[in-house]
């Protein structure tokens, strides 16, 4: 390819033509090790954010690459079966709407049990994008570069997942909108005393401002991928469209506009014409730093406005002051989890992509892990402890008889699933090895995802399944559609993330650039 | 004061708010094809390299005159001389509009409108207030963050002289431009090139807005 243009090079580097996946490392792998060099112990040398030594224009083309290779079959299959239980999960809640809430397992007693646990679930899992955009950036933290793009992605799914339930649980859909801040026929205003109420307002500002948070991060790596498509289109080297088959090749579709097209228009819309300016950048800059201030106790206070809906009632169990930093750490908790959960298989399946995503980055999530992990733990045991403490006999006997003890309570399995997901299995990153182990630190991101659904599930259900009067007492059993909601649910937000991973650009690519060597503007580098 | 100077003021105002709405002036530089001149764009490859050079056209005394670069450079304001933006103080007006309309949505509905007792709980009691007071002050907070940073970067804007120079493509990967309007005082088109070739800049190009 010498003899070429510079620029036609790239141009066919960019098209996916010519095979440039992966892009070479101008340091090799050193064969037969597992460390990646970035796991040094020495505080006087900071670990490389990129390895392999990589261009500016190296990273471009791995990130862009991404957006613009053809579509692999492994994606294909994946998203076909994720796409399909998202579908069964959107037929449940059609289902739930045409023939009403009984359809769930919901009885006179336990009024709130799947649908709130989903919610509160998806909505803690929503915390970690912006924690990591907001707060690591205002403690320049710099490796949060190579996460926060995909963990703010997942945070907006996870929203999306969470906002569906409370939506659906009301019972009669079409009175949804007794929730907005609007007088109903009889001129009687939403209260605004109530914590539900704070909820509405607290998870849709949160959405919105998410939403905008993940969007102006992406409007110039969105740019960056519109400029790459209009090169080729100029230079030519465009490919055609070609329909993707479950076997073999593409199948070529000549009406179709070309991928190229298509990324010129969709891409050229989102990115608003932004074009790289100094004067703009100084601009974004501040509104960035801006938001990140304001996002950060915009998220510590949403999860403590989930955890007023429990706190202000006076059922055993959920009246505890300790409920919104408790509530705060394990959202935070599960957060991450699901990022480590849905970012290491992809050190696998996508080229060159542990090498933005190192080792490092890893081993940093997952003592954050341990600390909030920590932290939760120290939640459940200072719960317990004010429970006999503060000797209330209904207190007492709302943990002790109805979560801890095997022998007299029927959910004992699900406290100690929650304590032995949560509590326990952090405590292995206390050792080096183990937090340096992807495929341990995997085990324990899912372990940890199954034990905050528990965590919720515990909270709710074995609060209320057994209130002051024993004639009250009953269990929850979910029905096949509670437990296909569910599922659905996690399909839906899958769903997202694949196509999400397919057409955006996952790393912050200006972001990335900034914390590479190049770009200082000494020249010692 | 008589009428025309009210008139003059009201279509300096206007020029202010409403820039779309006036005729253009006519460009001062037209190429052969006559088409007016937008400005000149050199190109660099190197952050140290581009950010030597900014200083130096800043030191020349343009104004109207813009780097590129594919992420922002750590203090190229300074080097440019851009002056600090006004948007944190739009944004402190912002959580304050968000503040009020929060006060005035839950007193007024709650209180004035249609006064109602839940739960047992007083008039007076300012605290279940608060949350949905931050909540609103965040939300327009936000949206004057993002919105107000567009509006003040004069984007959307599809459409740029720069997007028909074909090199500029390769800003967002690797490259870095300096350009220079053509409607800035200072703009000759043989002194601006000349400076600009020899700050280091290559690929010296003049664009034309064809639009």
């Amino acid at each position: 390819m010498s003899d070429m243009h510079p620029d036609q090079t790239i141009a066919l580097q960019a098209s996916g033509v010519a095979s440039v996946q992966p892009v070479a490392r101008r340091v090799p792998v050193i064969p037969g090790t597992k460390d990646d060099g970035t796991l040094t112990e020495d505080p006087a040398l900071r670990a490389p954010l990129v390895l392999g030594e990589r261009s500016f224009d190296d990273v471009t083309n791995i990130v862009c690459g991404y957006a613009e290779a053809p579509i692999p079959k492994i994606w294909l299959t994946a998203f076909t079966i994720t796409s399909s239980i998202a579908a069964l999960g959107t037929g449940m809640i059609l289902y739930l709407i045409i023939t009403g809430v009984g359809v769930w397992g919901l009885n006179n007693q336990v009024d709130w049990a799947w649908d709130i646990t989903n919610f509160v679930f998806w909505i803690g899992i929503g915390h970690a994008g912006t924690l990591i955009s907001a707060i690591l950036c205002l403690l320049k933290q710099n490796w949060r570069t190579a996460v926060n793009r995909a963990a703010e992605a997942m945070t907006i799914f996870a929203v999306i997942c969470a906002g569906i339930f409370p939506g659906i649980h009301i019972g009669r859909v079409w009175f949804a909108w007794f929730l907005a801040p609007v007088p109903n026929a009889n001129g009687i205003w939403p209260n605004f005393r109530s914590p539900l109420l704070w909820d509405v307002f607290a998870v849709s500002t949160y959405a919105t401002v998410s939403l905008l948070f993940w969007y102006m991060g992406m409007i110039p790596d969105v740019a960056t991928l519109r400029d790459r498509a209009s090169l080729r289109l100029h230079k030519g080297v465009s490919r055609g469209f070609k329909m993707p088959m479950p076997l073999g090749d593409g199948l070529p579709l000549h009406f179709m506009p070309k991928p190229d097209q298509i990324r010129v228009l969709i891409y050229g819309i989102m990115a608003l014409g932004w074009r790289f300016s100094s004067r703009h950048w100084h601009r974004y800059e501040k509104a960035y730093l801006m938001l990140a201030g304001i996002s950060t106790p915009l998220v510590l206070s949403v999860h403590s406005i989930v955890s007023f809906d429990f706190a202000t009632s006076i059922i055993p169990g959920w009246h505890t002051t300790i409920f919104p930093p408790y509530f705060v750490a394990g959202a935070v908790f599960g957060g991450f989890a699901m990022v480590l959960w849905l970012l290491i298989p992809l050190r696998m399946f996508l080229p060159n992509f542990s090498d933005l995503l190192t080792l490092r980055h890893l081993e940093n999530m997952a003592k954050i892990l341990l600390l909030t992990g920590t932290m939760v733990g120290f939640a459940y045991s200072m719960e317990f402890f004010i429970a006999w403490y503060g000797a209330n006999e209904f207190e007492f006997a709302a943990f002790a008889n109805n979560r801890v003890n095997p022998a007299k309570a029927p959910y004992w399995w699900a406290y100690w699933t929650m304590i032995i997901c949560n509590v326990l299995f952090p405590q292995l990153f206390w050792f080096r090895k183990m937090r340096q182990n992807p495929l341990v630190i995997w085990i324990v991101a899912s372990a940890v995802t199954v034990g905050m659904w528990f965590e919720r599930f515990v909270i709710i259900v074995t609060s209320i399944h057994r209130a002051f009067l024993p004639g009250e007492w009953q269990m929850f059993f979910p029905t096949w559609v509670d437990i296909l909601t569910f599922v659905g649910s996690c399909g839906i937000f899958l769903t997202l993330f694949l196509l999400f991973l397919k057409f955006l650009p996952i790393f912050a690519l200006s972001e990335v650039k900034i914390v590479m060597p190049q770009s200082h503007t000494d020249d010692h580098h | 004061m008589d009428m025309k100077n009210l008139i003059n003021d009201a279509k300096a105002l206007g020029a202010d708010y409403f820039p779309m709405f006036l005729r253009k002036p006519a460009p001062k530089f037209v190429t052969e094809s006559g088409n007016p001149v937008f400005g000149i764009v050199a190109e660099f490859d190197e952050t140290p390299k581009v950010f030597k050079a900014a200083k130096k056209v800043r030191d020349a005394g343009y104004s109207k005159w813009d780097v590129h670069t594919p992420f922002p450079i750590h203090d190229m304001e300074e080097a440019m001389g851009i002056k600090t933006t006004k948007l944190p103080l739009m944004a402190g007006g912002a959580a304050v509009t968000g503040l009020c309309i929060a006060i005035l949505l839950q007193w007024g509905t709650t209180d004035w409108l249609y006064p109602t007792v839940v739960q047992g709980k007083p008039f007076d009691a300012w605290q279940p207030f608060v949350p949905v007071m931050f909540e609103l002050a965040v939300l327009l907070t936000a949206f004057m963050c993002i919105f107000g940073m567009l509006a003040l970067n004069g984007l959307p804007r599809f459409h740029h002289p720069l997007f028909s120079h074909e090199r500029f493509c390769r800003v967002g990967n690797d490259r870095f431009f300096i350009a220079i309007e053509a409607t800035d005082p200072n703009f000759d088109p043989e002194k601006t090139k000349a400076l600009l070739e020899e700050i280091g800049g290559t690929d010296i190009t003049l664009i034309e807005d064809v639009s």
